[in-house]
């Protein structure tokens, strides 16, 4: 089973080190190395693309034999392991954390995907960003953020994939944030909220997270240890573990020993954890950072939205998904299912290129999860989805960024139009990778997106329940709503004329249109105005540097050939893809001792071939009519009836005539979708305003009851204390003074006869003397 | 004659002195009075010697104190010298920084 | 543990000389002319530098981290006539501490360059405090742990009193009585303690009371050790400080000079956290045992109330005040679960407190020096004329938050799943049950809302501070200088370096923490 050598093993611990070794030079010298460093990562990135694409296709798929490709260091002999709490191997692993590597399809292709689309970012960034002011911290973080996710899918333990699950965190608010260090930035306020927004809100789900994690570091081996215990689980008790592979196998025998049942708290800690995923890949309700999420730099959106952090999240659910009860699943659907629609809707109505593309990425993330709950053979689909989204949306973003930067940092769609002949291979690329994400055959979206939508059908043929049809109706709905709103991108951005450069007489024209969300807003201009001498043209878009296009190029390839190498195959079936022979559902989970993690007898469904077969073809003829229909609405509202007449004008009214009609009609609804169902002012008004209040409330407690309480005791005490003073100064002290005041006052009276004067003295002594004679004689 | 005509003149002696004491105003006669006083006792202790028991103890006290005196005396007229050096008078009434 | 190895005592006079160097050194700096400060400065430095090399040698190679019980003691009769002796000696859960202790003062020295109105006895006192505190981390003998308890506090009010802000007398006093009531109930209980004992040693009388052989009466209807527990809990509680006991902390940070606030958070609260350690519970296991829900409780109302109080503030360094409140809540929390990894990581969590908030205060003094103020509400955008200031402060504050890969991430997480193991509270039906749920289990559970709190007023400290629009008032502001960096970069080495190879400090507390562990379940 163990096809790794060491060599490899070598391999794999470089893909992380080398972004990390380079974030360290470029922190401390970047800023002096020549071209500030961008070329030592760059090219470390490459280092690290081709090492996980040959470890990619050497080993994984290039794995031979009916075992599954499965590797774990820890179980390996001379396999690197890292001893993190204790050093000394004294102590029994249950109470340290024995780090490991876990190499097996999933992870492989995980690990290629953020190889190949982070290099490939860096390369376009050292064209986009070319000319910041903080040029050499943005490929630093860039690297870290890199090595985060690198780490994050090589961890072979839950707390390590929490580890950099955060590190992430810390990466994201950094990059979100770029531009809140620009003075020059006009964003500069929005980005320093932004970033704090997306860490927060993340941190809400890393917390449900981490708890889940405790549950089932706590729970579960003590609840196998009891059916030990009672003999219903044969073998040995087992010590408290955060390895996978340890997890899965005791969740694997609890749930045989329960027959078939989750125990009520591992849905629990379930939920918890599909919290973290929650936050992380955006779900309904935490999904408010991403849009926000675009105040950061395109490279950087590119990254967080298709390779590295809302990846994380659904590779986390890969990871758990055994740990996932049924129940759990159900949810976890029924939350996919919702963020897919809703996001999609609102995607219909944003104006700012890279707004669109945000919203898309939270309804294609809606689609993962969804199919991921779905709990058959949607958990194969859904990570198939995460990997050919992290190709087409990385190709989509820099796309984006291209056309932003043709552009001249302009965002608004309203702004462009007509690029497709001043940017072919911007157009090209986008195309390419609009129709993957509008699930076009042939191209890579559609082998992932038409196994989702599949296993929906096929879900609701194997069980009848509310929440599989809930998912199956709005799954297509939202797949054509997809198709819809990229195309709308397209024929806004690539046809008719040229709208740019009227902003300046053109903006309150469409002041209804121009709401109050940031998004519609002109682009924020973080690049100072220096960047190589477009300045002679500056009102007409033009074509990236070579540098930028490459990572077109090969992304809009990915695009195409990323789901499927049809040129080799019989390019309609879904069956047989790469990925599914890599990751086989049969056998994702391997266990301990060699063997694969029954799923069938846990929280997978158990799908008939021919309801499989049905699902498989309703599901084809679906994708196709939602695709047909979705372009043609589009058509229909972008081309056939554009007033080109109009493009001068800067009035969209009057440009596109049937969306303003459309829009008309919706009234309230439409206004509602446009200012995304109000879910941010929801919050703010209640969690943010609430915790603010709470904050206030505990704070006045503090400082009047809690120190009013010591400061009362001292201010008693001292009050005593005057008591005790008074009562010394007048009663105490006062019966001393009166003894001698009164012996004071006595003397003065005695002291009248004491003159100092001689003779008077002897006349009272003489006097005194005849008184006593007189007395004597007289008695 | 008797022991009753020397303690009469003893006695006027005394009363003299007295009156001497209190009433003159320079500090000389109030020495003088403090002399007159002794040589009052001085006759009282002759005249019960000549009519006592025959011993020989009056006498014997009477020669004592004229010594004694002369040595009041010679220290209290350093005392005045000294009272005449502090307060520039001899009068007994200027000299009454006792009383405090 | 339980019995001093009194073979090799006096072998050298290692402690001592650690303990009493500092005093050397404060009688140095009194022969210097007032008038030389640069003269003092160096003494002062030169003797918090000499403690610091030892200890680091005593860390790393002379300490025998596999070994169980005290190393390096000394026991000597002090006062035959009470049988007090001058016990001292070291083991895992002291030894970081005492390093932590060297580290900190020596980096105080630079970072008191600014102190207003300073003079000779601002260092002879410093190094005074710097007496008591190892004083206390080494001492055995009950009398000779009061006597440095007490010793330090004197300066610590003087040191408050005399260079601190604006209302320094307010709080000078309200930390001296505050800590003076809570060393008399430690007194009372020490006293009690002997006339029952016959001792003042703490290996005899934790050895006595692991044998359940205290034998004093009952009063007021609660058990002798219950009184001597509650009577040392308080005294330390103030110290740490626990809720409701803390609110002398955010008034005296705020009124001290930036040093002194790092000393402050960074070691004389850790000292609460080693009192429980050492002189509280092991002592009186059973009270412990059955109290431990209580403390618990305290432990986690301090987390999430302290930082829902921090996320009010307006004043900095009264914000990093309240951090620590709730940071130190974790030490509570996790010791009071009784569980391995929550006495690990509570112990390990003083450590990495003491770390990243002297950073955080120190770099709170940083600005405080520039721009005379704190008002988080004045500042803004700092980031841009003070770029590395901003990526040290990044480190500072994250590593507060609790980021994996900074060390406070280890203790917290440590304490949290320490805690959520734990089984005190839990009733027979809870242990028969499926469901295995305590109380505990819900107090870990409301603890994390103090975890997503913490990163609410770190991140909107920072947005306040150094992100958004700049304020034209700051923008020639100088970058982090020099000495502010080499009072900064040690504990920011320290907060990753831990972050990522915890085993630094835990393997060295690892055997102790088992000991102690072991006295407690006694009684469990």
């Amino acid at each position: 089973m163990n096809t790794l050598t060491a060599f490899d093993y070598k391999l794999l611990l470089a893909v992380p080190l080398i972004p990390l070794c380079g974030y360290v030079i470029q922190i401390f010298f970047g800023r002096n190395l020549p071209r500030k460093g961008d070329w030592l990562l760059t090219g470390g990135m490459f280092v690290v693309m081709c090492i996980t694409v040959y470890m990619f296709f050497s080993k994984a798929l290039g794995h031979e034999g009916t075992l599954p490709f499965w590797n774990e260091s820890a179980a390996t002999e001379g396999g690197p392991v890292f001893r993190w709490l204790y050093d000394s191997s004294a102590v029994s692993s249950d109470r340290n954390l024995v780090a490991g590597i876990l190499y097996d399809g999933l992870g492989a292709t995980m690990l290629m995907v953020v190889g190949v689309v982070s290099f490939l970012v860096h390369l376009f960034a050292t064209g986009y960003m070319h000319g910041d002011r903080r040029y050499h911290i943005f490929f630093a973080n860039i690297s870290l953020f890199t090595f985060a996710m690198l780490g994050l899918v090589l961890s072979d333990n839950i707390l390590f994939l929490f580890v950099f699950w955060e590190l992430m965190g810390l990466m994201s608010y950094l990059l979100i944030g770029h531009f809140s260090h620009d003075p020059t930035s006009s964003r500069i306020k929005f980005a320093a909220a932004a970033c704090k927004k997306a860490f927060l809100t993340t941190r809400v789900g890393d917390t449900c997270l981490f708890f889940g994690m405790a549950m089932f570091y706590f729970l579960l081996p003590r609840e196998y240890n009891e059916l030990v215990g009672q003999g219903l689980i044969e073998g040995d008790t087992v010590l408290s573990s955060f390895r996978f592979s340890e997890l899965w196998q005791m969740t694997g025998a609890i749930v045989e020993a329960h027959g078939g049942d989750y125990p009520a708290w591992m849905t629990v800690a379930g939920l918890f954890t599909f919290g973290g995923t929650v936050g992380k890949s955006a779900q309904f309700p935490l999904h408010i950072w991403l849009p926000d999420a675009m105040e950061g730099p395109t490279p950087v959106s590119a990254m967080i939205h298709a390779a590295t952090m809302v990846a994380a999240g659904v590779y986390l659910l890969g990871r758990m998904f055994p740990m996932m009860s049924p129940t759990t699943l159900q949810f976890v659907m029924a939350i996919g299912g919702i963020t897919a629609i809703f996001a999609a809707t609102i995607g219909c109505t944003v104006n700012d290129i890279k707004g669109v593309l945000a919203y898309s990425t939270i309804s294609q993330l809606g689609f993962m999860v969804a199919a991921i709950g779905t709990g058959g053979l949607g958990i194969v689909a859904g990570l198939f989805h995460m990997v050919t989204h992290a190709f087409f949306k990385a190709c989509l973003f820099l796309s984006a960024g291209s056309v932003i930067h043709g552009c001249h940092h302009e965002q608004d769609m309203r702004k462009m139009g007509g690029l497709r002949k001043m940017m072919p291979i911007t157009f090209a690329a986008m195309l390419v990778c609009t129709l993957a994400i509008a699930g076009m055959p042939l191209f890579a979206g559609y082998y992932s997106k038409d196994r989702i939508i599949a296993s929906a059908i096929e879900s609701v043929l194997t069980q009848w329940r509310g929440g599989n049809v809930f998912v199956m109706v709005v799954l297509p709905l939202a797949a054509m709503l997809t198709t819809f709103y990229m195309f709308r991108l397209i024929f806004m951005t690539f046809f008719g004329e040229y709208r740019g450069g009227h902003d300046d007489h053109g903006h309150g024209a469409h002041g209804h249109d121009d709401h109050a969300g940031h998004d519609a807003h002109a682009g924020h201009d973080g690049h100072g105005h220096d960047h190589d001498g477009h300045h002679g043209h500056a009102h007409t878009p033009h074509e990236s540097p070579t540098n930028m296009a490459i990572p077109l190029i090969v992304l809009g390839l990915l695009g195409v050939f990323g789901g499927h190498m049809w040129l080799t195959g019989d390019p309609l079936s879904d069956y047989g893809t790469w990925f599914t022979k890599l990751v086989r559902w049969e056998d994702m989970y391997v266990l301990p001792d060699g063997t694969s993690l029954q799923l069938l007898k846990m929280n997978m469904l158990e799908v008939s071939e021919h309801n499989h077969h049905v699902g498989h073809i309703w599901a084809v003829g679906v994708s196709l009519t939602v695709l047909v229909l979705g372009v043609l609405a589009a058509w229909w509202m972008y081309i056939s009836k554009r007033q080109d007449s109009e493009a001068g004008s800067g009035d969209t009214a009057a440009l596109f005539p049937i969306p303003a009609q459309v829009t008309g009609k919706l009234g309230l609804v439409y206004e509602a979708v446009r200012d995304k169902y109000y879910i941010d002012e929801f919050v703010n008004a209640t969690v943010i305003r609430g915790t603010m209040v709470a904050a206030r409330v505990q704070s006045w407690i503090d400082s009047n009851i809690v120190d009013g309480l010591v400061v009362g005791t001292g201010k008693t005490a001292r009050g005593f204390g005057f008591l005790c003073g008074w009562v010394d100064k007048h009663i105490v002290d006062g019966a001393v003074n009166w003894v001698g005041n009164t012996t004071q006052a006595f003397s003065s009276v005695v002291r009248l006869f004491q003159t100092g004067r001689i003779q008077q003295y002897i006349s009272f002594a003489v006097g005194g003397a005849l008184l006593v004679a007189a007395f004597h004689i007289l008695t | 004659m008797g022991v009753e005509a020397y303690m009469a003149v003893a006695g006027v002696l005394f009363a003299l002195g007295i009156v001497c004491i209190i009433s003159r105003r320079n500090i000389l006669y109030v020495l003088m009075g403090v002399e007159m006083i002794l040589n009052a006792a001085n006759i009282n202790f002759v005249a019960f010697n000549r009519y006592g028991n025959g011993g020989m103890e009056g006498r014997m006290f009477a020669i004592f104190v004229i010594i004694l005196a002369a040595a009041e005396a010679a220290i209290a007229l350093a005392i005045v010298l000294n009272v005449f050096h502090l307060f520039q008078s001899v009068r007994p009434s200027e000299a009454d920084i006792l009383r405090d | 543990m339980d019995q001093l190895n009194l073979d090799s005592a006096n072998a050298s006079h290692v402690l001592s000389w650690l303990t009493f160097l500092p005093l050397i050194g404060m009688g140095v700096v009194m022969l210097i002319p007032k008038t030389n400060m640069r003269a003092i400065k160096i003494a002062t430095g030169v003797f918090t530098f000499i403690p610091l090399v030892i200890a680091t040698q005593l860390y790393f190679s002379g300490f025998d981290k596999e070994a169980s019980g005290y190393q390096f003691v000394e026991n000597l009769s002090w006062i035959p006539l009470g049988k007090i002796f001058y016990t001292v000696g070291v083991d895992g859960i002291s030894m970081p501490l005492i390093w932590l202790t060297t580290i900190l003062f020596f980096i105080a020295v630079p970072a008191s360059e600014t102190v207003p109105r300073l003079s000779k006895a601002y260092y002879a006192l410093f190094l005074m405090l710097e007496v008591g505190v190892i004083g206390v981390f080494v001492a055995l003998d009950y009398f000779l742990f009061y006597v440095y308890w007490e010793i330090m506090l004197l300066p610590m009010y003087f040191l408050i009193g005399i260079w601190g802000g604006p209302q320094r007398e307010y709080a000078a006093i309200k930390f001296f009585l505050y800590t003076l009531a809570g060393s008399v109930l430690m007194l009372i209980a020490v006293v009690a303690m002997r006339i029952d004992t016959g001792t003042f040693s703490i290996p005899e009388l934790v050895a006595i009371g692991k044998a359940g052989g205290f034998t004093g009466p009952a009063l007021l209807g609660m058990k002798f050790t219950t009184w001597v527990f509650w009577f040392l809990f308080v005294a330390f509680a103030i110290k740490i400080p626990a809720f409701p006991f803390h609110t002398w902390l955010p008034d005296a940070h705020v009124q001290a000079p930036t040093p002194i606030s790092v000393i402050l958070a960074g070691i004389l609260l850790k000292l609460g956290g080693y009192g429980l350690l050492r002189a509280c519970f092991p002592v009186v296991p059973d009270a412990m045992n059955e109290f431990a829900f209580a403390l618990g409780v305290l432990g986690v109302v301090a987390i999430v109330y302290g930082a829902y109080v921090a996320l009010a503030q307006s004043d900095f360094k009264k914000m990093v005040a309240y951090s620590s409140v709730s940071h130190m809540g974790f030490v509570v929390l996790g010791m009071a679960a009784l569980t391995d990894w929550g006495m690990n990581g509570a112990a390990l969590q003083m450590f990495t407190h003491g770390i990243s908030s002297a950073a955080c205060f120190l770099i709170v003094g940083v600005i405080y020096d520039r721009a005379h103020h704190r008002d988080l509400n004045g500042f803004g955008g700092l980031a841009q004329p003070m770029p590395r200031y901003w990526a040290l402060a990044t480190i500072a504050f994250f590593a507060s938050l609790g980021l994996p890969g900074m060390a406070g991430f280890v203790s917290e997480a440590l304490t949290m799943v320490g805690s959520f193991q734990s089984q005190v509270g839990w009733t027979e039906e809870a242990k028969a049950s499926g469901w295995m749920w305590g109380p505990f289990q819900w107090l870990t559970l409301i603890a994390t809302i103090g975890i997503v709190m913490t990163a609410a007023y770190i991140l909107w400290a920072l947005q306040r501070v150094f992100l958004g629009t700049l304020n034209e008032k700051y923008k020639d502001y100088q970058d982090i200088t020099g000495r502010e960096v080499f009072s900064l970069a040690p504990l920011l080495i320290l907060c990753v370096v831990l972050g990522v190879f915890p085993f630094l400090i835990l393997d060295w507390m690892e055997v102790s923490v088992t000991d102690l562990m072991q006295i407690l379940a006694f009684a469990g």
